[in-house]
C-alpha cells in the first residue's frame, strides 16, 4: 500500500519534473513595436509594412524559428513626426515593450535612438532595442552608431553607390538630374550621389538638383517643368511614397521621357502611378525583387496576396523576423543585451541570398538589386505589381561587396552579463 | 520660353484651383461674418464622395453628385449647428467650426480609413491636351482651368444679374432692410453656407485626383485658403481671385528659382566663405512651399484689410 502510494508519487514527479524541462521557462510572447506612419500621407506604406511583419510572425511563429517564443508586431501610429515617434516610444516602453522597430523617415530614427541610448544608460536591467527596417541615413551606423540599433536596410550611401554605378555602365546617359526630399536621408541621398557620379564616369554632367519638403508638396508639374527645362535625360529620386508617386505622375502628364533611377519605386503607390508609361525607363535598386533568379519568396508573396490583397514588397521584414528570432533561440533569452550579442557578426540566408549583421556598425552586409519596370511576360517577370500587368524584371544583382562601404562606428557595447 | 509657358499655366491652374477653394470661404465670411474653419473639410469631404460615386457609378455622375450632397450637409450644419451657436457671437462660431474639423477628419478616417484612396483621373480625361515643344499639357489640368472659369463666371452672373443674388447682396449690407422688406434672411444665410460648401466639394471632386484623396487633405490645404482670403481682403470674391492667382504663381515660378542670398553676394563680389553652411545658402526654389505665408505676413503688415478688403481690423 504504502510502497506503491510512493511508485505513483515517484512517477507523478517524474512526470512534473520532464514536463517542466520539456517546456522551457522563457517561452514567452516577444512584442515588437512598429513605430510607423499608420494616418495621413504615408499611411499606404505604413500599413503595408505592418501587414509584412504579421505575415512574418505568423510564419515564424508556425514553423517555431524562435523556439517556443511567439514574437508580435504591434501597431504605434507616429503621424511620420520625430515628436510623436518620441511619444510612441515612451508608450511602449510603459508598457513594457523592450524591442521597436522604425522604418520611414530618418528623422525619427535619429530622434529615437538618441532617446533610447539614454533610456538605456538611466534604467539597466530594462533596455529596449531598435530594430531599424528601413531608416536609411548613414550616420546611424556611423557617427550616430549605437549597440542598441541594428540597420537591417541597406543604407543611403550602400543604395546611392549601386544605383549611380549601375547608371554610369548605361552609356546614353549625360546629364543627370537629382531630386530628393528635404529630410535627414534626403540630404544624405543627395551627398551620397553627387559624390559618386563624380566618380562613376568622367562625362556624366549633374544638370541640377532640388529639394522637396516631405509629403507637403501635392502638385509637382513646376518640379517636372524645371527638369525639363534642365535637359536631363535622367532623373535619380530617393522620394518615397505620395511624393515619389505624385512626382512620377506628373512626370508622365508633362510628357517627361526620362529615365528613372529611384530607390523606392517598387513600393505601394507608385506601380499604379506608372503604369504601362513607365516601361523600360523605371528602375530601383532594392534589397529585393519578387522576380529574383530562383523567385525565393515567391510562396510568401502569394500568401500574403491572398490574405492581404496587396503585394508583398517589404522584404526586410523577413530578415528581421528571421535573424531576430535566430537570435532568440541561440542566446535562449528574450533580453535585448543577450539578443544584441547574438545579432553582431549573425550569417544567416535571407531572401536576397547570403547576408551578415557587421558587428562593428549594426549594418546588415546584402546583396542588392536592380529592378526594371517591364511588361510580365510570366518568364522572367513572373509577378507584375498592384494589377498594372507590369514588373520588376532583375536586371541585375549586385553581391554584397559591391555596396560594402567603412564605417566610423567607435560603439559602446554594455557588459556581457 | 517653353518652361516660362507651362510654368504659367502650371501656375494659373493651381491658382483657380485655390480661387474654387477660398472663393466659397471668402463668400460666407462676407455673408455671414463667420470664418469657417471647417471650409477644407468640406473640400475633402468632396473628393471623398466624388471617390465613391466615381468607383461604383461614373466620375460624371460624382462631378455633378458630390457638391450637391456636400452642398446638402452644408445646409444642414448651418440650420441645426451654426443658426444656434449664432446668438453666442463670433467666438462661438468659429470655435464650432473648429471643433466641426476636426470631427470631419474623424468621421472620414472611420469610414474610407486612414490610407489614401485610389481616386484617380477617368480615362476620358487622361492625356495630353497639347504638346508644345516636346512637353505636353494634361487634358485634365485643362479642364480645372475651364470648371473654375465656368464657376467664376456662374457666381459672378448670380450675384448681380439674379432677383437672389441681389437679395443676398443686399442682406450682406443691411440684413435688418431685407428682412423688414419681407425676405427670409435665415434662408439666405443658410442658402449661402450651402453653396460655399458646395464650391469647395466642388473643388474636393477636381482636386482629389489631380493630387492625393486622404485625411490629411483638409489639413494641407486649410491653412494655404486662409492665406488666400487673408490677403486678398476677407469677403471680397475679386480679392480672393486675385490672391488666389498671385499664390499659385509666387509657388510655381519659386520653385524654378535656384538663387538664394549667397548667390546675391557672390554675384556682388562679396566672397565670404563662413556664410557657406547659413541660412544665406537656402534657395528660393527650396522655400517656395514658406512664400504664401511670408506674403501673408507682409500683407498684414503693409495693408491689414488685404488687396481688396473693405473691413477695417
Amino acid at each position: 500500500m504504502s510502497s506503491s502510494y510512493q511508485r505513483t508519487s515517484l512517477a507523478g514527479s517524474a512526470v512534473i519534473c520532464v514536463t517542466l524541462l520539456s517546456t522551457p521557462a522563457l517561452a514567452e510572447t516577444v512584442r515588437v513595436a512598429f513605430i510607423d506612419p499608420l494616418s495621413g500621407t504615408f499611411a499606404a506604406l505604413g500599413q503595408n509594412e505592418l501587414q509584412s511583419f504579421h505575415a512574418m510572425a505568423a510564419r515564424a511563429n508556425q514553423e517555431k524559428w524562435a523556439g517556443d517564443n511567439q514574437l508580435e508586431f504591434v501597431g504605434f501610429d507616429n503621424q511620420a513626426s520625430p515628436q510623436i515617434s518620441l511619444v510612441q516610444l515612451k508608450n511602449a516602453i510603459d508598457q513594457g515593450y523592450r524591442y521597436i522597430t522604425q522604418a520611414n523617415g530618418s528623422g525619427a530614427a535619429l530622434a529615437l535612438i538618441d532617446a533610447i541610448n539614454k533610456h538605456n544608460e538611466r534604467n539597466p536591467g530594462k533596455e529596449v532595442m531598435f530594430l531599424n527596417h528601413g531608416a536609411v541615413d548613414p550616420s546611424l551606423t556611423n557617427d550616430k552608431c549605437s549597440f542598441w540599433h541594428f540597420g537591417f536596410d541597406a543604407n543611403a550611401d550602400m543604395k546611392s553607390q549601386v544605383l549611380i554605378n549601375h547608371l554610369a555602365t548605361n552609356p546614353a546617359i549625360k546629364k543627370v538630374y537629382i531630386i530628393n526630399q528635404d529630410y535627414a536621408a534626403g540630404h544624405q541621398f543627395t551627398r551620397g550621389e553627387k559624390e559618386y557620379l563624380k566618380s562613376a564616369r568622367a562625362d556624366l554632367e549633374l544638370v541640377g538638383e532640388d529639394l522637396v519638403p516631405l509629403g507637403k508638396v501635392k502638385d509637382f508639374s513646376p518640379y517636372i517643368a524645371k527638369i525639363k527645362a534642365s535637359g536631363a535625360d535622367s532623373v535619380v529620386t530617393g522620394n518615397w511614397g505620395t511624393d515619389l508617386s505624385l512626382l512620377i505622375k506628373a512626370a508622365k502628364e508633362a510628357g517627361l521621357n526620362a529615365n528613372f533611377y529611384t530607390y523606392y519605386a517598387n513600393l505601394k503607390g507608385a506601380p499604379i502611378a506608372m503604369g504601362a508609361d513607365g516601361a523600360d525607363r523605371v528602375r530601383y535598386v532594392g534589397i529585393w525583387n519578387i522576380n529574383n533568379e530562383t523567385f525565393a519568396g515567391e510562396d510568401i508573396a502569394t500568401s500574403f496576396k491572398q490574405k492581404y490583397n496587396d503585394d508583398f514588397t517589404w522584404m526586410v521584414s523577413y530578415s528581421i523576423v528571421a535573424m531576430f528570432s535566430k537570435a532568440i533561440k541561440e542566446s535562449g533569452s528574450t533580453d535585448p543585451v543577450k539578443v544584441g550579442f547574438a545579432l553582431e557578426g549573425m550569417k544567416a540566408t535571407s531572401l536576397n541570398g547570403q547576408v551578415e549583421m557587421r558587428a562593428s556598425d549594426h549594418q546588415l552586409l546584402q546583396p542588392l538589386y536592380i529592378g526594371v519596370w517591364t511588361k510580365a511576360d510570366g518568364k522572367t517577370v513572373k509577378y507584375d505589381q498592384e494589377g498594372t500587368g507590369y514588373g520588376w524584371k532583375t536586371e541585375k544583382k549586385y553581391e554584397a561587396s559591391a555596396s560594402t562601404q567603412p564605417t566610423t562606428c567607435a560603439m559602446k557595447r554594455p557588459p556581457r552579463s | 520660353m517653353e518652361f516660362i509657358l507651362f510654368t504659367l499655366l502650371n501656375g494659373l491652374s493651381y491658382g483657380l484651383l485655390l480661387f474654387m477653394l477660398s472663393s466659397g470661404l471668402t463668400l460666407i465670411f462676407s455673408m455671414m461674418g463667420v470664418l469657417n474653419f471647417a471650409h477644407a473639410s468640406f473640400y475633402m469631404l468632396g473628393a471623398y464622395f466624388a471617390y465613391s460615386i466615381s468607383v461604383n457609378l461614373s466620375f460624371w455622375v460624382a462631378f455633378l453628385a458630390a457638391p450637391a450632397i456636400v452642398a446638402g450637409l452644408g445646409a444642414a450644419v448651418e440650420r441645426y449647428g451654426l443658426r444656434h451657436v449664432h446668438k453666442y457671437g463670433h467666438a462661438a462660431e468659429l470655435l464650432f467650426t473648429f471643433g466641426l474639423s476636426y470631427i470631419v477628419v474623424e468621421l472620414v478616417q472611420v469610414t474610407w480609413g486612414r490610407a489614401t484612396v485610389q481616386y484617380s483621373i477617368p480615362a476620358e480625361l487622361d492625356g495630353p491636351l497639347f504638346t508644345l515643344y516636346g512637353t505636353s499639357f494634361p487634358i485634365y489640368r485643362g479642364f480645372m482651368m475651364l470648371v473654375a472659369s465656368l464657376m467664376m463666371l456662374s457666381i459672378y452672373l448670380a450675384l448681380t444679374r439674379t432677383r437672389v443674388g441681389l437679395v443676398v447682396q443686399a442682406a450682406l449690407t443691411h440684413p435688418s432692410m431685407v428682412e423688414a422688406l419681407g425676405h427670409n434672411v435665415p434662408r439666405v444665410f443658410t442658402l449661402v453656407f450651402a453653396g460655399g460648401c458646395g464650391l469647395a466639394a466642388l473643388a474636393g471632386v477636381i482636386g482629389g485626383d489631380a493630387f492625393v484623396t486622404e485625411p490629411g487633405m483638409a489639413a494641407t490645404v486649410g491653412s494655404i485658403i486662409f492665406v488666400v482670403v487673408v490677403v486678398g481682403g476677407l469677403g471680397s470674391l475679386a480679392g480672393a481671385l486675385i490672391a488666389s492667382l498671385l499664390i499659385g504663381m509666387v509657388q510655381t515660378f519659386a520653385v524654378s528659382l535656384d538663387y538664394s542670398v549667397l548667390t546675391l553676394l557672390t554675384a556682388l563680389g562679396i566672397q565670404e566663405t563662413a556664410l557657406r553652411g547659413s541660412v544665406l545658402r537656402i534657395t528660393v526654389a527650396q522655400m517656395a512651399p514658406m512664400l504664401p505665408y511670408m506674403l501673408l505676413v507682409l500683407v498684414l503688415i503693409l495693408r491689414p484689410k488685404g488687396l481688396m478688403g473693405t473691413r477695417e481690423g
